[in-house]
């Protein structure tokens, strides 16, 4: 028998499937090793056929190379990704890798007019020659905000409609508007101020290149005026205190002003070089801001109407109110500033701001002076910025900051109920009324389809008119006061003057 | 006596221009990261500048990195030798470059060390460099939302001969393949132009 040895031998030695004697150790050999298995020692040439010594069970399919036959059953390892080469994307640069790895693709000989050529486009491109520069960054991963955060700007404009609080907020407030009317090729222009409410309950609209009056009692409609030239537009309106002029600021640099009772044009006045976007009266003089960022004083009683200039914005201004008391004028700006302005010249002679406010981060339209505390002023920012801010114009503090979500449009405030309201844009399009001083959110008022872009009170503070790009109208009866209440406050304006009256012999 | 120049009246040096545009670049990237979510809002403050309310993070590790690069931008400028900033924000998750913001800078090479102070004064440049950061605040407005998680990084170009310091390494470019392309206002010291521009996808 011995002749089957020496095939056996031989065969052995042909077949070339058992483990090489010496060589370093295979993969799953290493990693078995790893994982504490005792695994075969690569010297194991004395004995290939024999079965590995595993502490786990063999494997029973017989196998042809019984060297690797413990490779079936091995143990995944213990250490995560310890086998299985997962690469870790965000820590890998894969542009350099690209980059490095496939620059040495171009060809090395090109003709010298591809050459310039290419390098005419590198310029062309990038503005200098690529060739020349070297672009290098810091080590290291790129820097980003700590795990768990998300993008708070999503958080914002992914809002949903939040559910009512479930505390009642004291009176009833209806979350429907009382009427809605058509605005009908409303411009759609946030820096614009469109509507205005007079003293005598006309609500003056203006609808592209015209100007309508909708009286509340009666709901007659008339239109007062409407733009000779088609191109242009009415970008401002302002009713006098005693509510028979409307002030109207034009496209054109214009700044009208119609008598209501007759139906004409008294006075046009120019002095600005670009569109009126805002208007203010204190008694007989009248303020307008341009989109050049200057403020004309117009005294609308004598000829020569233009007598001050005031220079603190260097674009539009589009929020322009007087101080009920007639002592500051507040102006914002898409400069995002907010500059108080006295009533009187300095000693040099012009005009200074008393404050500029920098804080906002977007454009100034919302101006309000509240009604009941003196120096006290609220602002609202625009897009970039959200916040409603109130301030103390003496000292030049703020007072209080509340992030609104949302665009501000425009500010008022109540005096029934110490309150003040705002007009918002994207995404809910809604009124939100603010308790002063603790800042607590009273109520939303939602309905328009399209962002707020002005917001104007009647002449009784019980009703408030918003305009808004989805082209509608609508009036709010948000700050009616309760019917006894109503007549207590009627008894003391009553006794009031009766007292004037007597005292008068 | 020689009547003493105010501070608005002397004229800009190359060192001192180097020191206008590295503290634009510290202060518009802080207000690029603030308006564009990058970081949370809270962990930013509130300071006055250029005559303008700016927020600037308190991230100390942040605040670190940001100075090392401003610090060798500067050192940079003075030696003419940088071209470009570019702060880039991409994708945490896939890497992909979302936005990219793009600071090119002009060097006037005559201007050395030695040469007499160009006559601009300081409030032209603040009013310029204002204008710019309150663009930077409104693109806001028009930039599309940066849905996913967002990191950022500064590259910087520079002279192909430079000697890479230590800790800095090469790049690619990181462009955004079709992308719509915002040119903001720039503004100059005499000595250095900066044009800025934003690319988004």
């Amino acid at each position: 028998m011995a002749q089957f040895v020496f095939e056996a031998d031989l065969h052995g030695l042909l077949k070339l499937d058992t483990p090489i004697p010496n060589a370093p150790p295979a993969r799953w050999q290493r990693k078995a090793k790893e994982s504490g298995a005792p695994g075969p020692s690569p010297a194991a040439g004395l004995s290939p056929m024999k079965p590995v010594n595993r502490s786990h069970s063999f494997s029973k399919t017989p196998s042809r190379t019984p060297g690797k036959s413990g490779s079936k059953i091995q143990s995944t390892p213990t250490k995560a990704g310890g086998d299985r080469y997962i690469p870790n994307r965000s820590t890998m640069q894969m542009e350099m890798a690209n980059f490095l790895l496939t620059k040495e693709n171009d060809p090395a000989e090109e003709s010298p007019t591809k050459k310039e050529q290419q390098k005419a486009w590198a310029v062309n491109l990038n503005g200098f020659d690529i060739e020349e520069a070297k672009i290098l960054r810091l080590t290291g991963k790129p820097q980003n905000a700590p795990e768990g955060y998300q993008n708070n700007l999503k958080v914002l404009y992914s809002q949903k409609v939040t559910p009512g609080s479930s505390r009642k907020n004291g009176r009833y407030i209806p979350s429907m508007p009382d009427r809605i009317l058509d605005a009908p090729e409303i411009r759609n222009d946030y820096y614009l101020n469109l509507i205005d409410w007079s003293s005598q309950n006309f609500l003056a609209v203006a609808l592209d290149n015209s100007v309508y009056l909708w009286n509340h009692a009666s709901g007659e409609i008339i239109q007062l005026l409407q733009m000779e030239h088609p191109d242009d537009y009415v970008s401002s309106v302002s009713w006098i205190k005693e509510g028979n002029y409307l002030a109207v600021g034009t496209s054109n640099a214009e700044v009208q002003l119609w008598d209501i009772q007759h139906q004409k044009r008294l006075r046009n006045m120019t002095s600005h070089s670009s569109r009126v976007g805002s208007l203010s009266w204190n008694s007989y003089i009248l303020s307008s801001g341009a989109r050049t960022g200057h403020i004309h004083h117009h005294d609308v009683r004598v000829a020569e109407h233009h007598v001050a200039t005031l220079a603190g914005h260097t674009q539009e201004v589009c929020g322009l109110k007087w101080s009920l008391d007639g002592r500051y004028l507040a102006s914002g700006g898409n400069d995002n500033l907010v500059n108080i302005w006295p009533c009187t010249q300095g000693d040099s002679g012009h005009f200074a701001p008393l404050q500029t406010f920098t804080q906002h981060q977007g454009a100034v339209k919302a101006v309000a002076w509240c009604p009941w505390q003196s120096n006290v002023l609220a602002t609202g920012g625009g897009t970039s910025d959200r916040h409603i801010r109130i301030w103390n114009v003496c000292s030049g503090t703020c007072l209080s900051i509340v992030d609104a979500h949302s665009q501000v449009c425009s500010i008022l405030w109540s005096t029934n109920y110490k309150e003040f309201i705002s007009g918002h844009g994207f995404a809910q399009n809604q009124l939100v009324i603010w308790k002063y001083p603790t800042m607590a959110k009273v109520t939303e008022l939602r309905g328009h389809t399209a962002r707020v872009l002005n917001l104007t009170m009647s002449p009784d503070g019980a009703t408030v008119a918003s305009a808004a790009a989805d082209e509608t109208l609508r009036l709010w009866r948000c700050f009616e006061l309760d019917p006894i209440k109503k007549k207590e406050k009627e008894k003391a304006n009553s006794a009031k003057s009766s007292i004037i009256h007597q005292g008068i012999r | 006596m020689a009547k003493q120049l105010g501070r608005d009246q002397q004229g800009i040096t190359l060192r001192g221009s180097a020191d206008i545009v590295a503290e634009f670049f510290s202060y518009g990237i802080n207000s690029i990261l603030y308006q564009r979510g990058i970081y949370p809002p809270e962990t930013f403050t509130r300071v006055q500048k250029y005559g303008l309310t700016l927020l600037v993070t308190t991230d100390s590790e942040l605040k670190n990195y940001l100075n090392n690069v401003v610090e060798q931008m500067k050192e940079w400028m003075y030696k003419c030798i940088v071209q470009r900033l570019v702060v880039v924000i991409s994708s945490i998750e896939n890497n992909e470059v979302l936005e990219r913001w793009q600071f090119d800078i002009e060097c006037d090479k005559t201007a050395k060390d030695e040469s007499a102070p160009r006559e601009k004064s300081q409030k032209a440049i603040q009013d310029e460099i204002r204008s710019v950061i309150r663009q930077i605040t409104a693109t806001v407005t028009f930039l599309p939302l940066l849905e996913t998680a967002c990191a950022f990084d500064l590259l910087i170009y520079t002279d192909k001969d430079l000697a890479v310091p230590e800790k800095w390494e090469e790049s690619g470019p990181q462009f955004i393949a079709n992308s719509e392309e915002v040119r903001l206002r720039s503004f100059t010291t005499t000595i250095h132009k900066v044009n800025s521009m934003v690319a988004y996808k």
